[in-house]
């Protein structure tokens, strides 16, 4: 099997968000791999593991995205590819989206692409759905197990975990994976991985490369970026005679607080 | 990368339960037998012996992430690696690393060190374990103290004097290789340390122990080199692993400074509290760079004795004094176990004592400055840090330290 695995760099998510002058900084936070799109690396592997085959793992960043690549190859990932581009620096997910698309139909005969359900910076969670249409594959977004996997019969049965209940749904392949944490457990890098990622060739795809003759402008803006204001919190103490005063003048209180 | 990833580890895998496990005076023995899954009981020990083939300096920086959790992590890689499988990699013939390394870089095994006996601490020439020669063996009778991982290790090394006419004591010492399994071996815990609760320490005991003379390490003769070999690595981990206590304290004393009110406004507003901090940065900092020079010789394969004596003397001491101005800083709450400043104060108590009291160190210190002290080569000397081929890609690797 073919299975990509679109990654992305990412604050930590032990950095301090501010925002100064209608601009979010992270401060001098460490880049990380995103860590939900660790889940997805995890799940690439052991559908590797279990169907042979081998590993990408794919993003589109600046030159320094290079090292949330190389975490994926620590872990096990058999190649990664950057698309590394001037031009997308400022790119919005449709125009990710448009990119990691062509990258995946640049690679070929790719079965899977699996993707963590959102980024913690921009968390907008639409990008692995983004890339499905326009590949025209079957999204499969919020996937909590994958519970059948027929490389031979080209399908896949997953869990969606929805707000309602979860879905089971089987879909042909190629398809786009999205997978929330609950799929697996992430390993760490071994050392043996980190030693061999230190020394990868990692190639670099520009724009062109990937067949993509113009850059579309991001669709999304942000005008203003503000700080959600801080929320007053103030303690009141409820006090009666008895338990069921005391019980009575909360209820009221909630009520009129429009609590309940 | 490394550094990350065992931050990790010891971020989920021992944080949460620390406390328990101080508490309780042991910890999970899954841990250790997760540390070999992992790879970090043979870390720096090349691929082909059964290592990880990673460099000194990853070696160091994974004992910074380990203290800065628990001490207890630190000294399993301090004892089973830094004293025992690096004195195997620098002085084991091929069969004994074969057999004894080998296992214990993959994890399967674990190893100890027992030189410390109740009588003899800083003056190992003093020490009356004895290893009589009987043919082709050796009778090891003796008994060995504040021993870590006593009663969870596979393998010891053991030193005894096989010479008890030499006319030096120091000649009189030789190094064996002890399965703790043998006839003749037990072996038990001491509670009631005042710090490293969760970690495994006590006494060890040979009665006639019957073992062959090729489990000798080294030449008969040469014990107390290799005593001191080892301590070469042994206390490298000691001191990278007090610096990520530093660091664990300046940390904690970060987060209080900036939650807690008095007089109107956070703590870490007052002059007062932020001398302390810059004291904890200032300690930090400098113990990194001291354990990084000493990595950095290792893997270039120099001699570092007094280097390593130095950084190991400047962390310990230095993780004291951070973790007593932290305690300092958080107040009453500081002295109870709610918050983890006072195990990081019980913990780095002890490292001024283990691989070297600080008033060794500065015995060292001072026999290099005034030319007394002089480091004579060795028969064997520890392999510098050599990239491996990978067999899978037949391309070398490169180091990887991530600083």
């Amino acid at each position: 099997m073919n299975i990509v695995v679109c990654v992305k760099q990412t604050p930590d998510t032990a950095a301090t968000v501010t925002v100064e002058n209608g601009k979010v900084s992270w401060g001098d936070a460490p880049l990380v791999i995103n860590p939900w799109d660790e889940f997805a690396v995890e799940q690439a592997l052991r559908s590797r593991e279990a169907h042979g085959g081998k590993v990408i793992a794919l993003t589109v960043g600046p030159e320094a995205a290079r090292e949330a690549l190389k975490h994926a190859l620590a872990m096990g990932c058999d190649e990664a590819i950057l698309v590394s581009d001037p031009g997308l620096l400022a790119g919005d997910s449709l125009v990710i989206s448009k990119v990691l698309a062509a990258a995946i139909e640049k690679i070929g005969a790719v079965d899977l692409a699996f993707f963590g359900r959102q980024a913690v910076d921009s968390d907008t969670g639409v990008t692995p759905a983004q890339v499905a249409r326009r590949l025209g594959w079957p999204a499969l977004t919020l996937v909590a197990a994958v519970t059948a996997l027929d490389p031979a019969g080209k399908t896949i049965s997953v869990d969606r975990a929805l707000d309602e209940g979860r879905q089971q749904v089987k879909s042909p392949l190629p398809a786009v994976v999205s997978v929330t944490k609950e799929i697996c457990e992430p390993r760490y890098p071994s050392f043996m991985g980190i030693r061999k990622a230190s020394k990868a060739t990692i190639p670099v795809w520009s724009a062109a490369e990937i067949g993509l003759t113009s850059i579309p402008a991001a669709a999304l803006s942000w005008p203003e970026l503000f700080a959600p204001p801080k929320v007053e919190t103030r303690v009141e103490m409820i006090t009666g005679d008895s338990v069921d005063a005391v019980a009575a003048k909360l209820a009221a209180r909630l009520l009129e607080e429009k609590v309940l | 990368m490394v550094q990350q990833m065992v931050r990790d580890f010891a971020q989920r895998e021992v944080a949460p339960f620390i406390k328990e496990w101080d508490r309780q005076q042991g910890m999970d023995p899954a841990i250790l037998h997760r540390m070999g899954e992992l790879g970090l009981l043979g870390m720096c020990i090349p691929a082909r012996l059964g290592g990880q083939g990673m460099d000194y300096i990853s070696l160091g920086l994974a004992c910074e992430e380990l203290e800065a959790v628990d001490t207890s992590l630190r000294v399993v890689m301090s004892v089973h690696l830094g004293l025992n499988s690096l004195g195997l990699l620098q002085w084991g013939t091929d069969e004994q690393q074969r057999c004894y390394l080998g296992p214990q870089a993959r994890g399967e095994r674990l190893a100890g060190f027992c030189l410390t006996e109740p009588g003899a601490g800083s003056d190992v020439a003093a020490l009356v374990s004895s290893a009589r020669r009987e043919g082709s063996d050796y009778i090891l009778n003796g008994e060995k103290m504040w021993i870590s991982l006593a009663s969870r290790a596979d393998h010891f090394l053991w030193f005894a004097r096989a010479n008890p006419d030499a006319a030096d004591p120091h000649d009189g010492l030789s190094a064996f290789l002890l399965e703790a399994d043998r006839p003749g071996v037990t072996r038990g815990d001491i509670h009631g340390k005042l710090g490293i609760r969760a970690g495994s320490t006590g006494w060890v005991h040979c009665q006639d122990v019957r073992l062959p003379a090729s489990l000798r390490l080294g030449e008969e003769g040469e014990g107390f080199k290799i005593a001191m070999a080892c301590l070469d690595g042994g206390r490298y981990t000691v001191a990278a692993g007090a610096t990520g206590l530093i660091r664990a304290c300046l940390e904690a004393s970060l987060r209080y400074a900036g939650q807690r009110q008095a007089f109107g406004r956070e703590v870490g507003q007052f002059q007062l509290i932020q001398h302390k901090i810059a004291g904890m940065v200032q300690s930090y900092e400098t113990a990194r760079l001291l354990y990084l020079r000493a990595g950095w010789m290792k893997n270039e394969g120099r001699r570092n004795t007094r280097e390593t004596s130095l950084a190991k003397w400047f962390a310990t001491e230095a993780s004291f004094g951070a973790a007593s101005e932290a305690l300092q800083i958080h107040g009453a709450y500081g002295y109870s176990d709610e918050y983890d400043v006072e195990r990081y104060l019980r913990n780095a108590r002890g490292a001024m004592l283990y691989e070297g009291t600080s008033e060794i160190h500065e015995l060292v210190q001072a026999g290099y400055a005034l030319g007394q002290r002089r480091d004579a080569s060795l028969r064997c000397e520890l392999p510098a840090y050599v990239p491996e081929r990978d067999p899978a890609s037949g391309s070398p690797s490169g180091r990887t330290a991530s600083l």
